[in-house]
C-alpha cells in the first residue's frame, strides 16, 4: 500500500514540477548550474570508469574465444555491442544514481531538514519547480557524457587489446565497424534520455519528502540510490523489449 | 490584522489544535507561548498557509484565506515575511544574495534599485560588512539578522518568527527582540512570534496567547501577565526561581 502512495506522491511532484514556472532570468542560472554539477561534475568518473571496463570487455572476450574458427575481429565486435548496448546507457546510469543520484537527494534532503524548502514555500515560490526543474533540464544533456562514455569505452578496449597482445589493431577496428546498425546508437540514446528523467526525479522525491534529521537524510540518499537503481533496471528490459523485442 | 476563528486542525486522529479564536493587531508583537506540544508551531503554521486548517477561518485584512484562489494566496504569501528557528538561509547563497532573493524573485526592479533596497534592510538590522559572507561563515545572531533582513526586504504586511532568538546568547536574544519590535512599529506589521523565551514575552510581548494542549489558556499583555491568576499560565511563565521572585516582589510591591 506505501509503493502504490508513493507511485501516487511522485506523480503528483512531477505534475507540480512544471507548473508556476520561476523566471527565466533565474531559472537560466540554475539550469547552468546544474549542467556544471551534474554533467560537467559527473564526466570525470565516467570516463574512468568507461576506460577500464572497455578494456576489461575487451580481455574477457579475447581470453575467452578459443575456437580457431571464430574470428580474430570479435573483440572489436563484442567491446563495441557491450559499451553502446549496455555499458555506456545503463551501468553508467546505476554510476550515475549513486554519484549524482545521492548528491540530489542530500542536497535536497538538508534544504527540507534546515526549513529552507518551507522558506521558499512561504515566500510564495514552487519549491519543486525551483529544485527540480533545472536538474531535469541539465540531466537532458546526459546523452552527452554516454557519447564521450561509449567512445572512451571502446578506446580502452582498443588499449587493452592492442597493448595486451589479445589482438591486433587491425583486427579490433575491423571488429568495430562490422554490421554496425546506427539505429543502436539511437535505442541506447532513448534509454538514456528516459534514464536521465529517472536520475533527476527519483532523487529528488526522496529529498523533498524526507522526513527527520541528518540521518535521515543518509538513509533518504541510500534509498533513493536502490530505487533510482531499480527502476532503471527495470526500465532497461521493457525499452529493450519494445525497441529491439 | 489577522483575525483567526475556531481553527482546528488533527494528525493521525489526533487532535492538536481544538478550536482556537483570537486577533493579532497590526504594529504590535503578538507572541504565542505555550509548552512544548501544545501546537505553538502547528498554529503558526496555519497562518503560514504552510497547514490546512480541518475547520476555521484566518483572515488576513478582512481577506479569508480559504476563500482566496491559488494566485491569490500566492500574492499574499509575497506580503508574508517569515523568520525561522534554525535562520532557513540558502547556503549556495551569500548574505547579500538570500537578501535579494525575494527581490529577484517577485519584482522586476533593476539591479540597482535591488541592491539600494539589500543595502538598505542590512543597515537597518545592522549588518554592513558581512554582504559576500556565507551563512556558514556568520554567528548565529547574524544569521538571524540576516533571516530579519529577508523578511522584512520586501515590505510585508506579515511578519511571522518561530523562536526567533533560540540558541542565543541573553544579550543577542534581546538585541534580535528589540530589532522585531522596532520594525514592528516603524513599518506597522503585524508580528506573530512563537516562543517559549520568557524574557522575550516580558520585553515585546504586547499581546501574548499562551497556549496549552491545542486551546487558547490565557490571553493579554506583558503587564497583564503579572497580575493574571490563571494557575497554567503562572505555572509556565513563572517555573524558574529568578521569575517567581520577580512576581512575588510585583504583588508585594502592588499590595
Amino acid at each position: 500500500m506505501n509503493y502504490v502512495a508513493s507511485i501516487g506522491s511522485y506523480a503528483i511532484m512531477i505534475k507540480e514540477v512544471f507548473k508556476k514556472p520561476t523566471k527565466w532570468r533565474i531559472m537560466k542560472s540554475l539550469i547552468l548550474k546544474e549542467i556544471d554539477e551534474l554533467i560537467f561534475g559527473s564526466l570525470g568518473i565516467l570516463v574512468f570508469i568507461s576506460f577500464f571496463i572497455g578494456g576489461v570487455v575487451a580481455i574477457q572476450t579475447a581470453l575467452n574465444i578459443t575456437s580457431e574458427l571464430i574470428p580474430k575481429n570479435l573483440v572489436g565486435f563484442a567491446t563495441r555491442q557491450s559499451i553502446i548496448l549496455e555499458f555506456a546507457p545503463t551501468f553508467c546510469s546505476i554510476i550515475m544514481a549513486g554519484k549524482v543520484g545521492s548528491y540530489i537527494t542530500s542536497s535536497i534532503g538538508t534544504m527540507r531538514v534546515t526549513e529552507q524548502i518551507d522558506a521558499l514555500e512561504v515566500m510564495g515560490v514552487n519549491a519543486l519547480n525551483y529544485l527540480v526543474f533545472p536538474k531535469i533540464v541539465a540531466l537532458m544533456l546526459y546523452p552527452f557524457i554516454i557519447v564521450v562514455s561509449m567512445f572512451v569505452g571502446i578506446l580502452g578496449g582498443w588499449v587493452a587489446a592492442t597493448f595486451g597482445g589479445h589482438s591486433t589493431s587491425a583486427d579490433f577496428i575491423q571488429g568495430i565497424t562490422l554490421d554496425f546498425i546506427p539505429f543502436h546508437v539511437t535505442y541506447a540514446f532513448v534509454k538514456t534520455l528516459v534514464f536521465a528523467f529517472i536520475l533527476a526525479t527519483i532523487p529528488s522525491f526522496h529529498g523533498f519528502y524526507m522526513k527527520g534529521g541528518a540521518l535521515d537524510v543518509g538513509k533518504a540518499s541510500t534509498t533513493s540510490f536502490v530505487w533510482t537503481s531499480i527502476v532503471i533496471v527495470i526500465l532497461n528490459g521493457i525499452l529493450t523489449q519494445l525497441l529491439l523485442g | 490584522m489577522i483575525e483567526v476563528e475556531n481553527i482546528q486542525k488533527s494528525f493521525d486522529g489526533t487532535r492538536v489544535l481544538k478550536g482556537i479564536s483570537t486577533t493579532f493587531n497590526t504594529g504590535q508583537t503578538n507572541l504565542i507561548i505555550g509548552q512544548s506540544g501544545s501546537g505553538k508551531t502547528v498554529f503558526l503554521k496555519c497562518l503560514l498557509g504552510l497547514f490546512t486548517p480541518d475547520e476555521g477561518t484566518i483572515c488576513y485584512d478582512g481577506k479569508t484565506y480559504s476563500d482566496l484562489t491559488d494566485d491569490e494566496k500566492r500574492n499574499l504569501r509575497q506580503e508574508m515575511g517569515m523568520v525561522f528557528q534554525g535562520s532557513a538561509l540558502f547556503d549556495s547563497m551569500t548574505v547579500e544574495g538570500n537578501v535579494r532573493f525575494p527581490l529577484e524573485m517577485f519584482t522586476k526592479q533593476s539591479a540597482s534599485e535591488m541592491q539600494d533596497r539589500v543595502d538598505f534592510v542590512l543597515n537597518r538590522v545592522n549588518l554592513v560588512d558581512a554582504h559576500h559572507k556565507f551563512p556558514s561563515e556568520i554567528s548565529g545572531g547574524m544569521q538571524k539578522r540576516v533571516a530579519i533582513a529577508r523578511a522584512i526586504v520586501m515590505n510585508p504586511k506579515y511578519l511571522f518568527c518561530d523562536e526567533p532568538n533560540s540558541g542565543l546568547d541573553p544579550k543577542t536574544a534581546i538585541l534580535i527582540d528589540n530589532l522585531i519590535q522596532e520594525i514592528t512599529e516603524e513599518y506597522d506589521i503585524t508580528t506573530v512570534i512563537n516562543t517559549h523565551d520568557m524574557n522575550s514575552v516580558m520585553e515585546i510581548g504586547q499581546k501574548i496567547i499562551f497556549l496549552k494542549n491545542g486551546v487558547k489558556e490565557w490571553e493579554g499583555s506583558n503587564k497583564e501577565i503579572f497580575k493574571t491568576d490563571n494557575e497554567a499560565v503562572t505555572n509556565f511563565v513563572y517555573s524558574s526561581d529568578l521569575f517567581k521572585k520577580v512576581r512575588q516582589m510585583y504583588i508585594e510591591e502592588r499590595n
